[in-house]
């Protein structure tokens, strides 16, 4: 589905990705994670050409991301980020819509899409009559979804797609989300640094630590088979979180 | 959609460009920013009516150049003007010596110059008859042993070869408290003693009515200032019968009816053309119609000059500032320069501006000077730049890295990202960008008194060099009420153009 080969990044004289090889197949949960600024979002954004790799290539469905074909890659591929990047001058519904009317879809098209992934979103529709500023956290990422998932990409990529939700929504949009991911089967990369979020939706955990994936497999497999210390203390400073609030 | 942009510029250039108003005139008198040159503006208007020509009067244009440029380039056809200006100011690069030497070189920009009208209008330093007596000053010489006296000059004397610097230089004059004013405001300055000596035109009504002294020339600085008509050599062909006219008055007009025809303006408050109109009766038997506006009628035909001026340049700036806007957000580098540019600009001095323009708009076979006049359209243009520009480029460059990045992940083109989601977000600060662009507009608008082509500044300029607060307050009320009402159009425009959600707080 897509792979990037010997993908290096760098922003001026800083390298943020060593070289660095990942295939992501069909059909699965792909979740990256690390911890703040080891470059697990600059990867998920050179995936859709947001971010231009320094050496190496990326290819979507077979075919080299290249700038000039951009616009119709990205079109099969549906982007979430972090506070749901709706447009604050777009309704809810319009925001969905978008890019439906710009490949020139009927507005009959548009209007029963719309309600098949309200529906699919728990969406109560008058939410969408209103603007992102009128509309909870929760709501918006929701509607974010619904915008990815309009033109039915082959891909889904989320940044942190749950990060500025409080803990209650946050945990009933976690249920909801895998829900929706199973019932779609799409491709999913998911980037997040709560490792209980890597868990509970990755099929594959990408643990990535300095601009380098340390160790890529099952979350049993990450706890069983370290590839190296790292990734223990990686698990476990996470769990001790947890822990704690047990004890 | 772009079809929607495409009839909005459409609409837009038909609001700007649609022609409102239309005084169409056959000929074109100019006169200076000077009571005198009106009154002789409006003399040779009539004589023209009364050659059967349709003429119009640019009254008040802006400065000699100004005025001169416009006549080279056909824009007016007569004005008056005075020998010694043509030689210390028009050809001052030249030493011009004599008549025959003046009349060559005006013949060489297509000029002619009628013979002198009859009265020596020269420059004259005059004081307050009080000071004089106290201090025994009688002649310019004399001034050199009151080095404390404080001198305002008119911003023209100030500069011209014949002015200020020559004259200091030519009696070694020691003051050092020397102010350049308007030519009226001095008056009042000298009268409220806030200054000592002024320059005056010999002929000036209120050298009585402010009871002043004229020092002599004891050392013979000041050139011959005889009054004369300058016209368009093509006029011959054109309206003999005018420029024979204008022959008859040479040699008719002396000191005192000068002076007497501009106290009548200027203390006794009567009309130029009424003025005019009697002068030309009673000394040459001519006897012409003149048309009278009522003061309703002259702030209507104000307000539309100046809508029309506040229209053509506002929206063309709005539509050539918004793509430059976006080019400089686009490419950075030619953003510095732009944005400089622009800045620039709005430190040009308008009458400068104005002067600059003339020439260029005249090549491009674009009325320069007069109603309806480019020049100003264009220098109100350039001036409505800055506001436009910057605040689209602020407001582009201010839209949220995670907007930017959601408008090109969904896949849309540059095109469309512009137009669906980066001007949308930009609107607010872009609106609030035009709108100051308008009401400095509408302000500026009174620059197109200066050449002619009227509006607001009409009223203003009148009422500046007649020292009549009503007629200044005319211009200034309408003005500021129009500024008002810009604001509250685009208040109603920001309503409908800025989405909602970019508009309320959140609940």
């Amino acid at each position: 589905m897509l792979t990037l080969q010997d993908v290096t990044k760098s922003f001026g004289s800083k390298q943020v990705l060593e070289p660095t090889n990942l295939s992501i197949d069909a059909g699965n949960t792909y979740v990256l994670i690390g911890p703040s600024g080891c470059g697990k979002s600059t990867l998920l954004r050179l995936m859709i050409g947001l971010v231009e790799p320094t050496n190496g290539t990326v290819e979507f469905q077979g075919e080299t991301l290249r700038p000039e074909r951009y616009e119709t890659v990205r079109q099969r591929m549906g982007f979430v980020v972090q506070d749901g990047g709706l447009f604050p001058h777009l309704n809810g519904y319009d925001n969905v819509a978008l890019m439906a009317r710009y490949v020139g879809w009927t507005q009959q098209q548009i209007q029963a899409r719309v309600e098949e992934l309200a529906s699919l979103t728990h969406l109560e529709s008058d939410v969408l009559q209103r603007f992102p500023i009128q509309i909870s956290g929760g709501q918006r990422q929701r509607v974010s979804l619904m915008r990815a998932l309009m033109l039915d990409p082959d891909i889904l990529l989320l940044d942190e797609p749950l990060g500025a939700l409080d803990p209650m929504i946050r945990s009933e949009l976690q249920t909801e989300l895998r829900e929706i991911f199973q019932s779609l089967k799409k491709t999913v990369v998911l980037v997040t640094h709560d490792m209980g979020e890597a868990s509970y939706f990755g099929d594959v955990i990408v643990l990535i630590r300095e601009g380098r994936i340390v160790q890529q497999g099952q979350v049993g497999d990450l706890i069983a088979k370290p590839a190296e210390p790292y990734v223990t203390k990686f698990i476990q400073a996470q769990r001790s979180l947890i822990d704690g609030e047990k004890s | 959609m772009r079809l929607r942009v495409l009839i909005g510029i459409a609409f837009l250039l038909a609001l700007a460009f649609t022609p409102i108003s239309c005084h169409e005139a056959k000929m074109h008198v100019g006169s200076k920013m000077f009571t005198e040159s009106v009154i002789l503006g409006e003399v040779a208007t009539l004589i023209a009516k009364d050659a059967g020509e349709s003429c119009l009067h640019y009254r008040q244009l802006g400065g000699t150049k100004l005025v001169y440029d416009a006549l080279c380039a056909g824009e007016i056809d007569i004005y008056p003007e005075y020998t010694g200006t043509i030689t210390e100011e028009i050809f001052s690069k030249r030493q011009v010596s004599g008549i025959a030497e003046m009349r060559q070189l005006l013949s060489a920009d297509g000029i002619q110059m009628t013979d002198p009208l009859g009265f020596n209008n020269t420059y004259a330093i005059g004081i307050k008859k009080e000071l004089a007596d106290e201090r025994g000053i009688e002649s310019i010489t004399d001034l050199t042993r009151h080095p404390d006296l404080r001198l305002g000059f008119s911003n023209e004397f100030m500069d011209r070869s014949d002015g200020w610097p020559s004259l200091q230089q030519h009696y070694a004059l020691p003051q050092q408290d020397v102010k350049g004013m308007d030519h009226e405001l001095a008056y009042r300055q000298l009268d409220e003693g806030i200054v000592d000596a002024i320059d005056v035109y010999v002929t000036d009504a209120k050298i009585r009515y402010y009871d002043l002294v004229l020092l002599t020339d004891d050392r013979d600085f000041f050139p011959v200032y005889d009054a004369v008509y300058l016209f368009r050599t093509d006029l011959d062909q054109r309206a003999p019968n005018v420029v024979q006219g204008l022959s008859r008055i040479s040699g008719q007009i002396s000191e005192s009816d000068m002076k007497e025809m501009n106290g009548l303006v200027e203390l006794h408050r009567e009309v130029e053309n009424r003025v005019a109109q009697r002068f030309l009766a009673e000394r040459l038997g001519v006897q012409v119609e003149i048309e009278e506006q009522t003061t309703a009628a002259r702030i209507w035909q104000h307000t539309v000059e100046h809508i029309d001026l506040v229209r053509q340049s506002l929206i063309a700036a709005i539509l050539v500032a918004i793509p430059l806007g976006v080019l400089a957000t686009r490419r950075p580098q030619v953003g510095q320069v732009i944005l400089g540019i622009v800045g620039i600009i709005q430190t040009i001095p308008s009458l400068a501006l104005l002067v600059i323009l003339i020439a260029p708009v005249n090549k491009l076979g674009l009325s320069s000077v007069g109603g309806g006049s480019t020049t100003a359209v264009i220098a109100l243009f350039l001036y409505s730049l800055l506001p436009i520009v910057r605040n689209t480029h602020a407001g582009l460059t201010g839209i949220p890295v995670s907007m930017t990045e959601s408008a090109a992940a969904l896949g849309l083109s540059p095109s469309a990202r512009l137009r669906l989601v980066e001007l949308p977000l930009a609107s607010p600060t872009i609106l609030a960008g035009i709108k100051t662009a308008a009401v400095i507009n509408v302000g500026f608008a009174t620059l197109g008194a200066l050449i002619g082509a009227g509006g607001y500044g009409q009223p203003v300029l009148t009422g500046i060099r007649l020292n009549d607060t009503g007629l200044i307050l005319q211009g200034a009320i309408p003005a500021a009420l129009m500024a008002l009402a810009m604001q509250g159009l685009f208040e109603l425009i920001e309503r409908r153009f800025v989405s909602q959600g970019l508009r309320i707080k959140s609940e």
